[in-house]
């Protein structure tokens, strides 16, 4: 890993990209980096396009505003491709990981030049198969994390069991499908 | 040993609060401090702290039942933002005034109009001559630090004057970062009980509070008042050299970064100057000798001090996060030159409005400060926005 990787997350309101941001940091704090995850907040409203950002490093963060050049962009939303330009500032080296079933062509033509890495994960079917509902947020957690090799997928799901645990202490039924969720994740985030 | 753990500002303001358990808190949702009372009360609602947590209807009644509590004997403490603020100000007065220390998490943002819920230093301003004491906090763990030394300041004998701590909205209240906290039974021996020597509640001691007093005494009172606010210097002082023994962690009036030998200098306050020190460490590997001077202690402002810290410098750039509707300079550039006057310290000092209604500052924007510093050759135009859009 880099001694500083920066994230930006391009989700809608109510899918989770907070969170998940947020989730990030936790599961980067607990392998003993320094973080910072914040949403950038606007006029959000349910449905409406929302970014929020992690920076993950090795020395303490000092700088406090958002990010502009990311190394890596995860895209909760694949109808934000035509909305929001998410490649904006995107490092050369670095990835974008996109919610989507579209082929590669496709997602090209919506990215209009971008030629960097690409990863896909269809994470609405790994949701609905571990979960039952439409939470996009846990396996778009899992798959920056497989994408960005932060930290072993062993370390992270265990750390990931405990915050389920403390999250839904009260939902103890929901742990074991988010669990799935994020295994499933690992395995299905793909290089187009 | 200090516990490793990754808060929010707000959630560190909450924590610290429940640590200090205070008598009384009375409280009012703003965004974007809502979430300290918010924290706060599922603290009271868990049997954590056995505060008498006061639900009120406005911030005008928040403010009414600090002082009713405080001037009864009791620590209370309060948080609030922005338009939050302006609904206390009549009683903001009052309790500095009355001389009662209540303890106040001030989460800086735009007051309306036009609407705006994100971050500037507005609401600070406004009350910034009110007899309160200010803190300013660059971090979570600033904020947090701040208010553990909050109420040993403000109870002080030599001070008892209201304290405020105010830390960036959205900028740190919301975003999540590591932070070092202190244990509950270490909070607790170092802030300590609050035992006022006049109180409302002391029967063998009837007085009153918040009398009328006219042309015969106000003055004398004022000027109290005032001495009181000059006292605190040595107070903030000693308690910060008690904070340090315990956590290891040093405050100050302001904190430098490589400010001694600096012939470019920033002042600034809260968020902003991490993002400055960045720039500073970039500029320095180029050769060019920048530095900082943060704010921490913004009243009682640190007149001599800062006079002398800034002698040695070529010129200074003095960010005001608060539109200027004086037609002049912002606040914080108008106490520096006057510290600068004062003290016989005469720098090219040019004044930036920057980060209004959370305008996102970069270090870009702080880059471009720094050139503008070095090539300052008069005083034509001091006042300047940064990142202004359209036309100039």
């Amino acid at each position: 890993m880099k001694d500083l990787i920066e994230i930006r997350w391009h989700g809608r309101g109510g899918q989770g990209a907070k969170t998940a941001s947020l989730l990030l940091a936790d599961a980067a704090f607990n392998t003993g980096k320094y973080i910072q995850g914040f949403p950038e907040y606007g006029p959000e409203r349910m449905g409406a396009p929302i970014t929020a950002y992690n920076r993950i490093s090795t020395t303490p963060i000092r700088v406090h505003s958002n990010i502009y050049e990311p190394d890596y962009v995860v895209v909760v939303d694949d109808t934000l491709l035509n909305v929001v330009d998410v490649t904006a500032g995107l490092k050369k080296d670095g990835a974008i990981v996109i919610n989507t079933t579209k082929s590669k062509e496709e997602i090209k033509s919506e990215l209009k030049g971008y030629d960097g890495n690409i990863y896909t994960i269809d994470a609405k079917k790994i949701s609905e198969e571990a979960l039952g509902r439409y939470f996009p947020n846990t396996p778009m957690l899992a798959a920056i994390v497989k994408v960005t090799e932060i930290m072993p997928e062993d370390k992270f799901l265990a750390d990931m069991e405990g915050s389920f645990k403390h999250k839904f202490a009260k939902k103890p039924e929901v742990i074991e499908g988010n669990m799935k969720a994020l295994k499933l994740a690992f395995e299905q985030v793909k290089k187009i | 040993m200090s516990i490793r753990e990754r808060l929010s500002g707000n959630e560190a303001t909450a924590y610290a609060m429940r640590q200090i358990n205070p008598d009384v808190v009375a409280a009012f949702p703003i965004t974007p401090s809502t979430e300290i009372p918010q924290y706060f009360s599922s603290y009271v609602s868990n049997g954590q702290v056995d505060t008498e947590f006061v639900a009120v209807e406005s911030e005008h009644s928040a403010m009414s039942a600090c002082i009713g509590a405080e001037a009864a004997g009791a620590r209370a403490m309060t948080a609030t933002s922005a338009n939050g603020l302006e609904y206390m100000w009549e009683m903001v007065q009052i309790a500095s005034s009355s001389r009662l220390p209540i303890v106040m998490a001030l989460v800086n943002r735009a007051i309306s109009g036009p609407l705006n819920i994100h971050c500037d230093h507005s609401d600070a301003m406004s009350v910034r001559d009110s007899g309160w004491i200010m803190l300013f906090s660059e971090t979570n763990q600033e904020a947090y630090d701040n208010m553990l030394m909050a109420h040993r300041i403000a109870e002080h004998k030599d001070v008892l004057l209201p304290l405020m701590v105010c830390q960036d909205g959205f900028i740190t209240s919301h975003a999540i970062e590591n932070i070092e906290l202190v244990e509950d039974d270490k909070v607790k021996e170092f802030v300590g009980t609050y035992k006022p020597e006049h109180y409302l509640l002391n029967k063998k001691e009837p007085i009153a509070m918040g009398p009328m007093d006219l042309q015969a005494y106000l003055t004398e009172h004022k000027k109290q008042q005032t001495v009181a606010m000059q006292n605190a210097r040595s107070v903030i002082k000693e308690v910060a050299k008690d904070f340090e023994k315990m956590t290891g962690r040093k405050y100050e009036m302001f904190e430098t970064y490589k400010l001694e030998d600096a012939d470019y200098v920033i002042v600034c306050m809260n968020s902003t100057a991490g993002t400055v020190k960045n720039v500073v460490d970039s500029l320095r590997a180029n050769g060019v000798k920048a530095g900082l001077l943060k704010i921490r202690v913004f009243r009682p402002f640190p007149v001599d001090e800062i006079g002398t810290a800034l002698k040695g410098a070529k010129a200074v750039a003095v960010l005001d996060r608060v539109p200027l509707l004086n037609g002049t300079g912002g606040p914080l550039f108008e106490d520096v030159v006057s510290a600068m006057f004062v003290n016989n310290v005469n720098v090219k000092t040019i004044n930036y409005t920057y980060g209004v209604g959370g305008r996102d500052v970069t270090e870009e924007h702080i880059n471009s400060v720094f050139k503008d510093l070095q090539e300052l050759k008069d005083m034509k135009e001091p006042y300047r926005f940064l990142g202004l859009k359209g036309r100039k």
